[in-house]
């Protein structure tokens, strides 16, 4: 029996133990899949890391450094190249590595934080052939960062997440050339500042309500027919032009990895792809607690770091037996606001509660309210999608409310 | 000089070969592509058909009824998935149902056993899904579903080890009639043969004018396929087809024999032999027929879309003759060929025998060969061991299908040995899952550099100029 076992040792892992550390339980065990600490930031070697957690721009191995140094100094147990197969529902964990073979932990209560994968092109249904040259942006950016291979010469994106601009910006200092980021939707899903920095700094064309119609080319990628789309995002033929190039990089979207969230019965979000939590990241499962990019695709590292901190110390006051039961209040949105984290909230705390916008918004209010009276407003000049929004709200403010209902007023 | 050279290594080719390899044979197997099964093989439904489809009395009938009384215990033996899980064939109207008595009763005549005509109400209990406009189906069961390319992987790879040899990357461009055989040629190598089996697949008519028969043609036939994740595979229990036309079976709905859901395909008739290429119109129709035979199919976790074609035969059925002594064409093996690939075995065994190939038992041959999945198919007590024996199964490579380090080196080191990522897909089926090898293939590119013995980025998806990387970034030349 563990009191607390983390299921991956990226950025939410390593936050998560160190917090739960911090504040009392020091039995704990993160399990990771590969082979070091730090999940998908060992490959980030971008920097733009920690400005909101440290006020310094890190690299992604950096960032992670920081962590890891903070799990070795406390001495929390780690397993690399340890697969997780299953959780059960009460809390059994089933892994296997090349040392221990498949074995069982009991733990008492579970930190999921397995992150996100990449959405892959084959879930598309692009027309066309399957030649070489065609990888999801995490790939491309393996091989670059990891193993020190260039996958092509040119290149056009699909997918304007930041993965996909973060890349764009990679290749051309490797010497290639990234002809077109081509997005289906009117605006990015990626940072401003990743528009501006891994963009517009170096001439690459941003084609929004733009989609690739057919892949071309028998062993190698030879082009790409692409095409810019109506207001239901159907391509217009007309418009249809065609890109030599030997490499296509695909940025379309990450999906939480919830598998073993599954496993152990926990009710998911068809929004966030993610667990439902309340405000300490618990899920459905009492003992059970999700936090980083497997709960909600975050875009800033730091937010994922913050979360898991929650995550950790609600972790240590439920093995404490101290973590409250109350009434909790559900959180709706009006379609505007797409999701919030957590979906239900505690009367007992002041609560920083994290949502998406699902379209452009301008000169708008926040306003949450609890079905008939306006109880707390925050106005924003602009909202997008692909940045996070959040608002703290004060345990005064709600302490009467059934429900609170997010919602943005155009002004 | 070999006895017996096959040419094409898709399943047909494979099964040929591994029936052949049970005598005291010197067998050869020609491939043109940089690994086995690169044909229809790896591109099909996946399907084992109960039989009632064919015309009474043609080969296609009688191999196909064969042939899936067979495919069960082959699968056994050479360790390839299979699963007897039944077919419909659903009906929507009474014009439907008078194509279903037909089929019912051609069936009876061709010898399928058990066939019998389902009501709304017991379809209902046998597939909740099925869309509601279903009044009625043609139940087979003793159809099934199996892993085609693993099937003629293992059999060449059976083969091999009992004795043939392959040779990938050889595509036959000439054939010489030699005093005792055929001579086949490559641009780089020939080979001499007593007996020859031309098993080329879509290119079979090509190979036969070598030796100057031109009595039939094969054209392509595209059918494109959309791969659902392995969560959807229970949608469906049977392999759901629709009442048929003359252009096929109509677009099907089929678990796979590894739990995903697989729909197609389209069926289009095309010039080009190497075009395989998906189309926005194979999707949209892909898309319209699934829904009308099932409801709830959750489109949103379509993990890949794929095309193959068929070698439609010019004669309407399987052309298995010998135009010149010693010569053997086994042509048009469109559907229900993969069904019948067994059977079309045994009966090319029993024309080379008649045509004077002498079969003498080979007392070594062992018809046994071990799954590429024993691992992951055996108990946590059994992996334990096999881990302490040997750590690589304990890293796992490919989490989506949790494929181990351990799996994939003996996929890479046994026979028929796979050169590229997608032969390794193949075989293991690392990179074949829901982030289709966004995780896993930069690692397994690292094993194949390292078992082949190749620079990193030489490592090819399939062959030829097919390459991963092309060179070392700045970095990395330092």
């Amino acid at each position: 029996m563990r009191d607390l076992v983390i299921i991956g040792g990226g950025p939410a892992g390593m936050s998560a133990a160190i917090a739960a550390y911090e504040n009392g339980i020091t039995d704990v065990l993160i399990l990771e899949r590969d082979e070091n600490l730090g999940g998908i930031l060992q490959q980030c070697i971008h920097n733009g890391f920690g400005l909101h957690k440290f006020g310094e721009e890190l690299t992604g191995p950096e960032y992670a450094w920081r962590y890891e140094e903070k799990v070795r100094a406390l001495g929390i147990e780690c397993k690399l190249n340890t697969m997780v197969l299953d959780v059960s529902n009460d809390k059994v964990i089933t892994a296997t590595n090349a040392q221990d073979g498949i074995f069982q932990i009991q733990a008492k209560a579970v930190i999921l934080a397995m992150g996100c994968r990449e959405r892959s092109k084959g879930a598309l249904n692009i027309a066309g052939s399957r030649p070489a040259g065609i990888y999801s942006a995490g790939t491309a950016q393996k091989f670059v960062n990891m193993k020190g291979y260039l996958p092509g010469k040119n290149v056009v994106i699909l997918g304007s997440g930041d993965i996909g601009l973060i890349m764009a910006r990679r290749m051309t200092l490797e010497g290639a050339k990234v002809h077109a980021v081509c997005e289906l939707m009117p605006y990015s899903g990626g940072l401003a500042r990743n528009i501006e920095q891994c963009l517009n700094d170096f001439n690459i064309p941003l084609k929004l309500s733009h989609t690739i119609v057919k892949i071309h080319g028998k062993d190698r990628v030879e082009g790409v027919t692409i095409a810019k789309v109506d207001e239901r995002r159907k391509p217009i033929a007309e418009s249809e032009e065609y890109i030599p190039c030997d490499t296509i990089l695909f940025s379309v979207g990450l999906i939480p990895e919830n598998e073993l969230s599954k496993s152990a019965k926990v009710d998911l979000s068809a929004i966030t792809n993610g667990a439902v939590v309340d405000q300490d990241r618990q899920t459905s499962v009492e003992g059970i607690f999700s936090c980083g990019n497997v709960l909600h695709v975050h875009d800033l590292v730091d937010y994922v770091s913050e979360e898991a901190e929650i995550a950790g110390k609600a972790a240590v006051e439920y093995i404490n037996g101290n973590k409250d039961k109350n009434i909790l209040i559900p959180i709706k949105t009006d379609g505007k606001v797409r999701y919030t984290v957590p979906q239900t909230i505690t009367k007992e705390k002041d609560v920083a509660v994290y949502f998406r916008v699902s379209d452009i918004y301008k000169n708008v209010k926040v306003n949450v309210s609890d079905g008939n009276e306006v109880l707390f407003s925050k106005k924003r000049v602009k909202v997008a999608p692909g940045e996070m929004e959040s608002v703290t709200l004060k345990k005064e403010v709600f302490a009467k409310a059934k429900e609170l209902y997010f919602s943005l007023e155009e002004m | 000089m070999y006895d017996v050279a096959i040419i094409g290594a898709g399943v047909v080719g494979g099964l040929v070969a591994r029936t052949l390899s049970k005598y005291k044979l010197k067998i050869c197997i020609l491939e043109s592509q940089n690994d086995v099964a690169m044909g229809a093989t790896k591109a099909n439904s996946a399907i084992v058909h109960g039989g009632f489809d064919a015309k009474e009395g043609s080969l296609k009938a009688l191999l196909n009824v064969r042939g899936c009384k067979m495919m069960e215990s082959v699968c056994n033996e050479l360790g390839v998935s299979y699963k007897n899980n039944g077919s419909l064939v659903v009906g929507f109207n009474d014009e439907d149902r008078a194509v279903l008595n037909e089929l019912l009763n051609r069936g009876i005549t061709n010898g399928v056993e058990r066939l019998q005509i389902l009501e709304k109400e017991e379809l209902r209990e046998l597939e909740p899904n099925l869309s509601d406009d279903v009044v009625c189906a043609l139940y087979a069961p003793t159809a099934g579903i199996v892993c085609p390319y693993t099937l003629a992987i293992s059999a060449v790879g059976n083969a091999m080890d009992n004795g043939a040899e392959l040779k990938c990357n050889f595509e036959v461009i000439s054939i010489a009639e030699t005093d005792n055989g055929y001579k086949l040629s490559s641009a780089d190598e020939s080979v001499d043969a007593r007996f020859v089996v031309n098993c080329a697949g879509i290119y079979s008519d090509k190979v036969a004018r070598m030796i100057g028969d031109d009595s039939f043609d094969v054209h392509p036939r595209r059918g494109e396929y959309i791969l659902l994740d392995k969560e959807c595979g229970d949608t469906v229990s049977c392999t759901i087809f629709r009442t048929p036309s003359k252009m096929g079976k109509g677009i099907l709905v089929t678990p796979t024999v590894h739990g995903n859901l697989l729909l197609g395909p389209t069926s289009v008739d095309i010039e080009d032999k190497s075009d395989k290429d998906t189309t926005q119109e194979g999707f949209d129709s892909i898309l319209r027929n699934t829904h009308e035979t099932v409801s709830a199919v959750p489109l949103q976790k379509t993990i890949t879309s794929f095309c193959g074609l068929r070698s439609v035969g010019s004669t309407g059925d399987f052309i298995i003759n010998s135009p010149k002594k010693g010569f053997i064409n086994a042509a048009g093996i469109e559907s229900p060929g993969l069904t019948a690939s067994p059977a079309i075995a045994e009966y090319i065994e029993d024309m080379l025998k008649d045509s004077g190939l002498e079969m003498i038992s080979d007392p070594d041959y062992n018809p046994i060969r071990k799954s590429y999945h024993a691992f992951s198919e055996a108990s946590d007590e059994q992996k334990n061991e096999m881990i302490k024996e040997n750590p690589s199964y304990g890293k796992i490579i490919c989490r989506c299908e949790g494929v181990t380090e351990g799996e994939i080196l003996d996929a890479i080191r046994r026979n028929p040995k796979p050169r590229d990522l997608d032969g390794v897909k193949r075989r293991t089926r690392a990179q074949m899952g829901r982030c289709q090898g966004g995780f896993c293939g930069p690692y397994i590119t690292e094993l194949l550099a390292k078992e082949l013995n190749i620079p990193y980025e030489d490592v090819t998806k399939f062959g030829g100029k097919s390459v991963v990387n092309i060179g070392k970034t700045k970095g990395g030349q330092a």
